[in-house]
């Protein structure tokens, strides 16, 4: 166990130093080059540094690669957003996911959505916002933005691994319109889904509120991907419900894609 | 030693289930504990220990932004400090700090000063408190592993 290392800003004991390389001081952490294509890679927002830390523990735990930046500006300047160069590091751009803190002093959650979805590069990668507040109009400004999912805070394991589920079965055209076209590619690389070994525990499904007759979990919810939006008016009654239950996720399911 | 490290756990079980009953911590402890592996057997500690850097830093600004001699209490400041100790209380399971900042972000809200002195005092013992019970469990079970036990699962339910 010789690998670890504690970085000055009194960060994180890093046990597989290939993956783990995070805590630069300016609070952009890298995922390690050359990426894995066949590896979901997850960009993680989140301006407060124990979030950060959790959120990323929480997604490498359910096998994914993870790029951790501490705001929006430094989302889109990793995604080669911020400005109208082309980036040079094209060998990063292979985002899967995007996982954004709603509240972040400078740009909000919500506006970094915005700025994903208008983009052509990465306008159909899924965004899913986080929030410590459960507040209605948000929620649904988000999802209205196109947002995958909203996340309340604190994240758990379950909530990681239902989002990590969607990834695995998500339909495999979706995966192309994510990535910058490489010279050497002229076709895009399908994702493939996680190896078998990655399972999802029965208690790891919050019960879902959208479709009333649906009960179950993982399978429902990859019917639900593929499926028209569902009408969840239903559902503002349950996103009153106390902070100590475990709160209910709510999600609007998208016909993916090209809007 | 078999004795030793029964004991050891033991103590560990009734210590961490006070901290629980006492409400030190709550559910995200546990969603935190589900996190540590043996690849990482110190993630716990280290995420709370990052927590309490977090506290110090927090609470110092806060300190300066209800500091009256600079001039006017700005209560948005105050506010915004609360918000994230809250935020970073409620990630790692410190439910008595985190419902401390709920108090206080609505004494700033209300821009109630005493109240906001107040909750200061409170939030400033209450995560030097939780800062020290922590250390008592994590050396208990640094005691155990010495003793070449194993750390129990402890079932709060």
């Amino acid at each position: 166990m010789g690998k670890e290392k504690k970085q000055i800003d009194g960060g994180v004991s890093c046990l597989r130093r290939a993956e783990m390389n995070m805590m630069s001081v300016g609070g952009m952490e890298s995922a390690p080059a050359p990426l894995d294509l066949e590896e979901v890679h997850v960009l993680a927002v989140d301006d407060s540094l124990v979030d950060r830390i959790v959120i990323e523990r929480l997604l490498r735990i359910t096998s994914c690669k993870v790029t951790a930046v501490d705001s929006g500006w430094r989302a889109l300047e990793f995604l080669g957003l911020d400005n109208d160069k082309a980036s040079a590091q094209l060998d990063r751009l292979k985002v899967d996911l995007i996982i954004t803190d709603y509240c972040m002093p400078g740009m909000t959650g919500y506006e970094l959505l915005k700025k994903i979805k208008e983009s052509s590069n990465f306008r159909e990668v899924p965004v899913v916002i986080m929030s410590s507040e459960n507040v209605m109009t948000r929620i649904d400004r988000c999802l209205e933005e196109g947002a995958q999912d909203f996340l309340l805070k604190p994240v758990k394991l379950a909530d990681v691994k239902r989002l990590r589920s969607h990834l695995a079965t998500k339909d495999v055209k979706l995966s192309t319109g994510n990535k910058r076209k490489l010279p050497e590619d002229s076709d895009s690389v399908t994702i493939t889904p996680p190896s078998p070994s990655l399972t999802i525990s029965p208690e790891s499904s919050p019960p879902l509120t959208i479709s009333p007759h649906s009960s179950d979990s993982s399978s429902s919810l990859v019917e639900m991907f593929s499926s028209s939006p569902i009408d969840d008016d239903e559902d503002e009654d349950v996103l009153t419900s106390s902070p100590e239950e475990s709160p209910i996720r709510r999600q609007k399911m998208r016909s993916p894609g090209l809007d | 030693m078999d004795a030793l490290i029964s004991q050891l756990q033991r103590q560990f079980r009734d210590y961490t289930i006070s901290l629980y009953q006492q409400d030190f911590l709550d559910d995200q402890f546990t969603e935190l504990k589900k996190l540590q592996d043996d690849g990482s057997p110190d993630f716990v500690a280290e995420v709370l220990s990052l927590f309490f850097e977090d506290c110090v830093k927090l609470i110092s600004n806060m300190a300066r932004a209800l500091d009256q001699t600079t001039g006017a209490v700005d209560f948005n400041t105050v506010g915004a400090s609360v918000h994230q100790l809250k935020g970073s209380s409620s990630s790692v399971g410190a439910k008595r700090v985190k419902a401390l900042c709920v108090s206080f972000k609505d004494f700033c809200e209300a821009q109630n000063f005493q109240g906001c002195v107040r909750c200061l005092q409170q939030v400033d013992i209450e995560y030097k408190t939780l800062k020290t019970k922590l250390q008592d469990l994590f050396n208990l079970e640094k005691q155990i592993i010495q003793a070449g036990g194993i750390v129990p699962q402890v079932d709060i339910n």
